[in-house]
């Protein structure tokens, strides 16, 4: 399983348990507003070696039918998967929204 | 094409949505190491950028049990979680620390030495960023001499950091330590092994791994994984371990890569001259005279 992104993200007093008692992996915000650039797979070009899977700081990339996924709601845009990528199948792009 | 490490790990993530800057060098340690250990480790985290990063409440980015503990009591909460677990009846976990450089080498170095010394069955991996980050970079024991931190300004008589780090792999190794291994994130297989071979030994297991910081560091985030590597290549950090009572080499760079390129692509070794650089060639060449002696290298 991975952690994603819970629907709930705010609580009344009474519902917060006296100690940090959450669920672990409990995630209510997301990382994606850090970006200023966009790592982007080429998946024609890609040939699913994983590098960029093994060294995302965040974990963020996964394997779905054995090419890299990436999951931009966490994603911080660090430039990382692009550079590990020796074929250069991951490009950057500027962030906009 | 298949990633012969990938393939070995767990697909899952244990450490996920944390609020690390982005390109930590720190969190791709955690992230590796928990995807060798599994839903059944059970980490500790002392004050320091791992654990501010990773408990933002109600934000749980550990999806194992994680806890926080002293600044100092890393190990020592570790010797209580494996003692715990074990008097209670369960068997199938791993107790693990990840701390500082800070946290190991000056805060928690007496809790680290009597968990050794008791042989207490964890692992306690000190991802090394070189400073107290966390805090807004300080200088810590493992500081590298030259380095301009908050605490070692870099002036017109004083170019940053005065000392060497400390030598925290052979502190570990001198309490004749069942394992004890040094890494870097820029050889992310290599310390994904060594994490898989700790995981099978009993006893204390202790892993100092190389972990870049870009904003303690001043290097740009996508930069992480390549200087990682490059301060294993210029021969400024070694890839070796220590076990039964012997010390190995893992990896020998046939010929170094320049010290001085590698230190001018960080805005903390800006200021050094070339008599600050011959310095450091110099306690590399010694430091290497040694290994050469004491290491075997297979
Ligand atoms: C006893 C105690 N002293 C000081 C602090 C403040 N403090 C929190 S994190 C930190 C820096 C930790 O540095 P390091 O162990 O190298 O980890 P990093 O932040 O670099 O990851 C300090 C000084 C504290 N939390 N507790
Ligand atoms: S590193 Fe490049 S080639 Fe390898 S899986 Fe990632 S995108 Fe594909
Ligand atoms: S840019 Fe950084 S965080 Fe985003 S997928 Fe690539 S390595 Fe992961
Ligand atoms: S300050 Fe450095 S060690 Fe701390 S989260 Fe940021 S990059 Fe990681
Ligand atoms: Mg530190």
């Amino acid at each position: 399983m991975r952690p994603y992104l819970r629907e709930k993200t705010s609580f009344s007093a009474a519902e917060i348990p006296e100690a940090t008692a959450f669920e672990a992996g409990y995630l209510v915000s997301v990382n994606s507003g850090w970006r200023s650039i966009r790592p982007v797979i080429d998946t024609g070009r890609c040939v699913g070696c994983e590098q960029c899977y093994l060294y995302c700081p965040d974990g963020v990339i996964s394997i779905q039918n054995g090419r890299p996924v990436i999951d931009y709601d966490f994603c911080k845009g660090c430039g990382i998967c692009a550079k590990i990528c020796k074929i250069g199948a991951i490009g950057t792009e500027a962030e906009h929204s | 094409m298949a990633n012969p490490t990938a393939e070995r790990l767990s697909r899952d993530e244990y450490f996920y949505g944390h609020k690390a800057c982005a390109g930590c060098g720190g969190s791709l340690a955690v992230r590796a190491a928990l995807k060798v250990l599994g839903q059944n480790a059970v980490s500790v985290l002392p004050a320091g950028c791992m654990s501010a990063v990773g408990f933002n409440f109600p934000q749980l980015c550990f999806s194992n049990n994680s806890i926080i503990s002293t600044f100092a009591g890393t190990a020592s909460m570790l010797t209580g979680i494996e003692a715990g677990l074990r008097a209670r009846g369960y068997s199938d976990f791993t107790a693990v620390g990840f701390a500082g450089d800070g946290g190991t080498a000056d805060i928690g170095i007496q809790a680290l030495s009597g968990a050794i010394d008791r042989n207490d069955n964890i692992i306690y991996i000190c991802y090394d960023n070189e400073a107290y980050m966390n805090t807004g970079i300080q200088k810590s024991g493992l500081t590298p001499f030259g380095a301009r931190t908050t605490t070692t300004p870099a002036g017109a008589n004083i170019h940053g950091n005065l000392r060497p780090k400390k030598n925290m792999f052979e502190i570990a190794a001198a309490h004749e330590i069942p394992y004890a291994a040094t890494a870097s994130v820029g050889y992310l297989p290599d310390f994904i092994r060594k994490v898989e071979k700790a995981a099978q030994i009993k006893g204390t297991k202790y892993i100092h791994v190389i972990a870049p910081c870009p904003t303690g560091w001043g290097i740009a985030p996508d930069e992480t994984v390549e200087i990682a590597k490059e301060v294993v290549d210029c021969g400024l950090w070694y890839l070796a371990e220590y076990e039964n009572g012997a010390f190995t080499l893992n990896h020998k760079p046939t010929n170094f890569t320049s010290v001085e390129a590698y230190l001018k692509k960080q805005g903390r070794f800006q200021h050094l001259d070339l008599d600050d650089i011959k310095t450091v060639i110099e306690s590399r060449d010694k430091k290497w005279a040694y290994i050469e002696k004491n290491f075997t290298y297979k």
